[in-house]
């Protein structure tokens, strides 16, 4: 894809010091640091934990896997699961949907209020979602939709434009001869757009599947905000409502905040290119 | 139906001329082609973005118009009735203090966001050269920031609990202290901010390092036959060339720090005067019921953000970011 252009070879000299590493190894240590002593942690039992001992000591038996037990049945993280790849599931299809059939028609036809339309979308970025749940929490409730999946699902659609803007940058690449010679074969604008269009623009929905599953699997305030039900928690909701009944039990807390980040730091060990690329687009759109 | 389309379609030379001069052909589309002005034609864009206009109208700007309007009303969020206050919410927002002292803690954030900027750019421009490593530690500094925020609070509570990670890390080194982190506001927001670099450097550091790698190598190496210092390097090439994504994490870190919520909210709840403008908003609506004066406030900070971004593009007009 365009924005994936192979990186250029580094052939300037590297005369990196070894005061440079010195630095990157410090920097490294403050982003490991905190996290491995939660790992260590959430290897404990409760009386290592609350025996005063050092927080950098080493669990005595690293196969404890106990606290993860009680953070997967009593903190309902299996529940917080399903709920978080559901709405994954469906706000992430309709968001590839809605953004390429957006970009499709913006891109490839011209028509009456096109300048508003485009405006209407530009404007939509400046506003930050934080500020608008307050009315925005009305509509929600309005179309009795409060407490329900569907909440987080279609404010995740419907808020998106980001990714219409990846999807818009992608479908300029692609040349409009493509679709006048489908539409000599007989087809008509939904058929390219079905046929021709959206299986062309396979990498762009590669990364927006990404950056908007990531963000989506993160977020906190919107399924905080609209699903208070205890059995609607989200990865997030789930971790946060440790806080609660675990309040002094770091290690059950630990195994729950480990469990959370394992899947991102697997999709990110696996996609790395694809994160970088889709983060630096998504940022400066 | 897409057969009469078809059979109406422009001539081949149409087509090869577009694929030339793609943009100017379409803006000109070429006259009396019968199928450009079917009227099933002219209301194909409109089928497509029926969807997608119907949730933007719903869910941005039927709110914002909403919320424009319950800021002039003492509506409690539940009741049926509301009447009409005038600007009495904005008054409360500006004139009492502790509605506006939640904005002296942006203030906070804003000097941590000045401080990720500047780490972010000495870190994209070391690993913007070749060295042993470069993808561990890029990646290492970029996984903060896709980690859940949630996750995060929890990492941090207990970084800077009583006894923690960083009490421990200190006695490591020699420094034996029981302060307690998060006990005053001074000592409480800083720690805050402090999580808010940690967690956000990341973005700021691959967004520099994919623009200081989008300027071509050619340009240090004759800098480099020229006997141009690093500083001078860093100075000349790639400063000039990371300046629309500087303004860019400019723009990003001021928005940012107006509207922190997660990180202050999952650790301490806004307890200890690390409030910040979003958790009074959210609290002012929904524990609170006061739906109105929570309006008010959104619209205050909808109005600076705008504002900022307004300035910024007439600062810097017309920037294109392109990076990678």
């Amino acid at each position: 894809m365009t924005l994936t252009a192979p990186p250029r070879p580094r052939r300037r000299l590297g005369i990196a010091t070894p005061l440079t590493y010195l630095v990157l190894i410090a920097a490294s240590l403050v982003v490991l640091v905190p996290l491995s002593v939660v790992f260590l942690t959430s290897l404990k039992t409760s009386e290592e934990v609350a025996g005063g001992k050092d927080a950098l000591a080493l669990p005595d038996n690293w196969l404890n896997f106990d606290n993860y037990v009680t953070a997967f049945s009593d903190g309902h993280m299996l529940t917080a699961f399903g709920n978080t790849a559901f709405i994954l599931l469906f706000s992430i299809t309709g968001t590839v949907i809605i953004g390429s059939m957006t970009a499709y028609a913006i891109d490839r036809f011209e028509f009456r209020f096109k300048k508003l339309i485009m405006a209407l979308f530009l404007v939509a970025t400046l506003v930050p979602g934080v500020t608008t749940q307050v009315a925005t929490f009305q509509v929600v409730n309005s179309f009795g939709l409060f407490d329900t999946r569907w909440a987080p699902i279609l404010l995740y659609m419907g808020t998106d434009i980001v990714s219409i803007y990846i999807f818009l940058q992608f479908i300029r690449g692609i040349p409009i001869s493509v679709d006048e010679a489908a539409r000599l074969d007989g087809a008509n604008a939904f058929t390219i757009y079905r046929k021709i269009i959206f299986p062309m623009l396979k990498p762009a929905i590669a990364t927006v599947v990404i950056i908007k599953g990531i963000t989506t699997y993160n977020d906190f305030y919107i399924p905080f905000l609209y699903m208070p039900s205890e059995d609607l928690g989200t990865m997030s909701t789930a971790l946060f409502r440790f806080k609660g009944p675990y309040g002094a039990h770091w290690e059950t807390i630990s195994a729950g905040a480990i469990l959370v980040i394992v899947p991102t730091l697997l999709v990110f060990l696996f996609l790395q290119r694809y994160i970088y690329n889709g983060f630096a687009q998504g940022a400066s759109k | 139906m897409s057969r009469t389309v078809s059979t109406t379609s422009p001539p081949a030379p149409v087509a090869k001329q577009d694929r030339t001069a793609r943009h100017r052909a379409r803006q000109k589309a070429p006259g009396g082609r019968s199928w450009r002005d079917l009227p099933l034609r002219r209301l194909t864009p409109w089928l497509f973005l029926l969807a997608p206009l119907a949730l933007l109208v719903t869910f941005t700007y039927v709110p914002v118009g909403n919320m424009i309007y319950y800021s002039f009303t003492d509506w409690d969020g539940v009741s049926p009735d509301r009447s009409y206050v005038g600007g009495e919410n904005y008054t409360d927002v500006f004139t009492r203090s502790d509605m506006f002292r939640v904005f002296a803690v942006s203030l906070y954030y804003l000097a941590a966001s000045v401080v990720q900027i500047a780490i972010a750019l000495y870190f994209a421009t070391v690993l913007s050269f070749n060295l042993r490593f470069r993808n561990v530690f890029k990646g290492i500094l970029f996984f903060p920031y896709l980690i859940n925020g949630v996750a995060i609070g929890f990492v941090f509570l207990y970084f800077f609990q009583d006894g923690g990670t960083l009490d421990s890390v200190l006695s490591l080194v020699g420094v034996h202290t029981d302060h307690a982190w998060l006990g005053d506001p001074e000592s409480a927001n800083t720690s805050l901010a402090g999580v808010s670099v940690w967690r956000f450097t990341g973005l700021n550091f691959v967004l520099f390092l994919g623009a200081i790698q989008s300027i071509p190598g050619e340009l240090y190496e004759a800098a480099q036959l020229d006997g141009a210092s690093r500083w001078q390097q860093f100075r000349h090439i790639i400063a000039p060339g990371i300046r629309p994504v500087l303004s860019l994490s400019v723009i990003l870190a001021i928005s940012g720090s107006l509207s922190v919520f997660e990180i202050p909210y999952i650790m301490t709840g806004g307890a200890t005067g690390t409030s910040t403008f979003v958790i009074q908003t959210v609290k002012l609506a929904f524990q609170f019921n006061k739906t109105g004066l929570a309006s008010a406030c959104a619209v205050v900070l909808l109005a600076i953000i705008l504002l900022i971004t307004w300035i910024q593009r007439r600062l810097v007009p017309d920037e294109r970011v392109d990076i990678v």
